[in-house]
């Protein structure tokens, strides 16, 4: 379980250019929008094409990314029980 | 009467130089044909949230527009113009190389949305919270003229405009740039580039950069130059430049005696240095001559640096040993003439005057 999260940092720190960051800078449940990570709506798009090519998951309703990118924890919650790759 | 007075009062150069280590006789030399600019501490500049996306034309056009804005204490201008021969290359490429890598499906979209030529002047009215005037020349290598010229075109439409940031941005991207060699715009053997104007061969070397500009209607304690006129012309052959000069310094109101020092773009390509030598060797031979390119390298907006330079010169009086293309002397020159052409195209003149 914890692999997932710390591959899901690894990913959004090198598809988001987070240059700045180092895994241990990001908490498991730290909001990853807004306040957080402070992530905006051109990383939501990066997320959910990255949630489709790595895992095979299609999001078909953009309200789900909500729930769904609102921390490193409910991104795994939801990978874990969705993926298909 | 409309004004059509346009005065340069705040610079900056990002290139393959650092801003100002040059007149302190710090040149940057390189064994490449394809030289990055030297970056600057970009965070000084950009919120780091903001400069993880910008590719390097981003980043040095904001940093440098900040920089030119700041000397002329201005805070948001009234109109952003800005020039690029290739625009966002380095984001292009990225996403042409998704295109294919992906078979075309599940692209992101952060390189697509700054591919465009417009991404620096978008980016820059963005960060300044400029609504106004905002247009992108795309000129080839006149595209750094061509804003100037529209600069003066605005100033004599427009009473209420009184600032105005100008630019010219390029960057280098992997592949793209590397097909310079495909068409001998770059020379086959890499070579020093304080070598670049000894070399008998055809070919130049690269180089990427920014040069941004404050400018004003109104002369001021901070001012560098006045902009006196600029100028875009095709021409067959080298005598017919010196006829399109001539010309335009008539229309200037200036003679040939008025030039105190002038600024050439060698850029070490012997099929098309003639264009240069023939004013070196002629109209003129007894001026003070210096070129810029064997530091900078040749890229479609180059030109700023040329103007760059002579604001510098006009500023602090000296002009370094490096830059001398003859033994000709002149003390604090009043009057500076720039030329340049590429590949034989879009020639150009610049009269600046510091008065």
């Amino acid at each position: 379980m914890s692999d997932l999260r710390t591959e899901l940092k690894q990913s959004i720190i090198e598809q988001l250019n987070l240059e700045e960051l180092e895994l241990a800078d990001i908490d498991n449940d730290e909001p990853l929008f807004g306040d957080g990570l402070g992530l905006d709506s051109i990383d939501a798009l990066e997320l959910i094409v990255m949630l489709e090519k790595d895992y095979g998951i299609k999001l078909t309703d953009p309200e789900q990314g909500k729930e769904i990118f609102a921390s490193i924890d409910k991104m795994a919650e939801y990978i874990e029980a969705n993926r298909t790759k | 009467m409309k004004n059509n007075r346009l005065y340069i009062n705040g610079i900056s150069s990002i290139s393959a130089q650092q801003e100002n280590a040059v007149f302190d006789g710090n040149i940057n030399t390189y064994h490449q044909n394809i030289i990055p600019a030297v970056s600057p501490d970009y965070k000084q500049f950009i919120q780091p949230m903001a400069l993880r996306r910008m590719s390097k034309a981003i980043r040095m056009g904001l940093t440098s527009a900040k920089i030119a804005l700041k000397q002329a204490g201005i805070t948001k201008p009234d109109a952003i113009i800005t020039g690029t021969g290739e625009g966002c290359k380095q984001d292009t490429e990225k996403f042409l190389e998704a295109i294919l890598n992906q078979n075309e499906k599940l692209l992101t979209p952060t390189a697509f949305i700054q591919s465009t030529h417009n991404t620096i002047g978008g980016q820059l009215a963005q960060y300044l919270e400029c609504t106004g005037y905002n247009v992108t020349y795309t000129q080839n290598s006149a595209s750094f003229e061509s804003v100037l010229m529209d600069a003066q075109l605005l100033f004599l439409e427009d009473q209420e405009m009184n600032s105005i940031l100008v630019g010219g941005v390029d960057e280098l991207s992997k592949k793209m740039t590397s097909f310079m060699y495909l068409d001998h715009q770059l020379k086959e053997q890499e070579i020093s580039n304080s070598n670049l104007l000894k070399t008998n061969s055809s070919g130049t070397i690269t180089s990427e950069g920014a040069h941004f500009f404050s400018i004003s209607a109104e002369k001021s304690e901070k001012t560098y130059a006045e902009l006196i006129d600029v100028s875009v012309f095709q021409a067959k052959t080298s005598e017919d430049v010196s006829e399109k000069i001539l010309k335009m310094l008539q229309l200037s109101n200036y003679t040939i005696e008025d030039i105190d020092l002038v600024i050439l773009g060698n850029n070490g390509d012997n099929r098309f240095d003639h264009f240069y030598h023939h004013l070196q060797n002629g109209l003129f031979s007894e001026k003070p001559q210096l070129a810029y390119k064997h530091l900078t390298g040749d890229y479609k907006t180059v030109s700023g640096y040329a103007v760059w330079l002579a604001c510098k010169i006009f500023k602090t009086g000296s002009i370094p040993e490096i830059f001398k293309l003859n033994g000709v002397t002149c003390q604090n020159p009043k009057t500076i003439l720039l030329y340049n052409q590429y590949l034989g195209d879009n020639h150009s003149i610049m009269i600046l005057n510091s008065n």
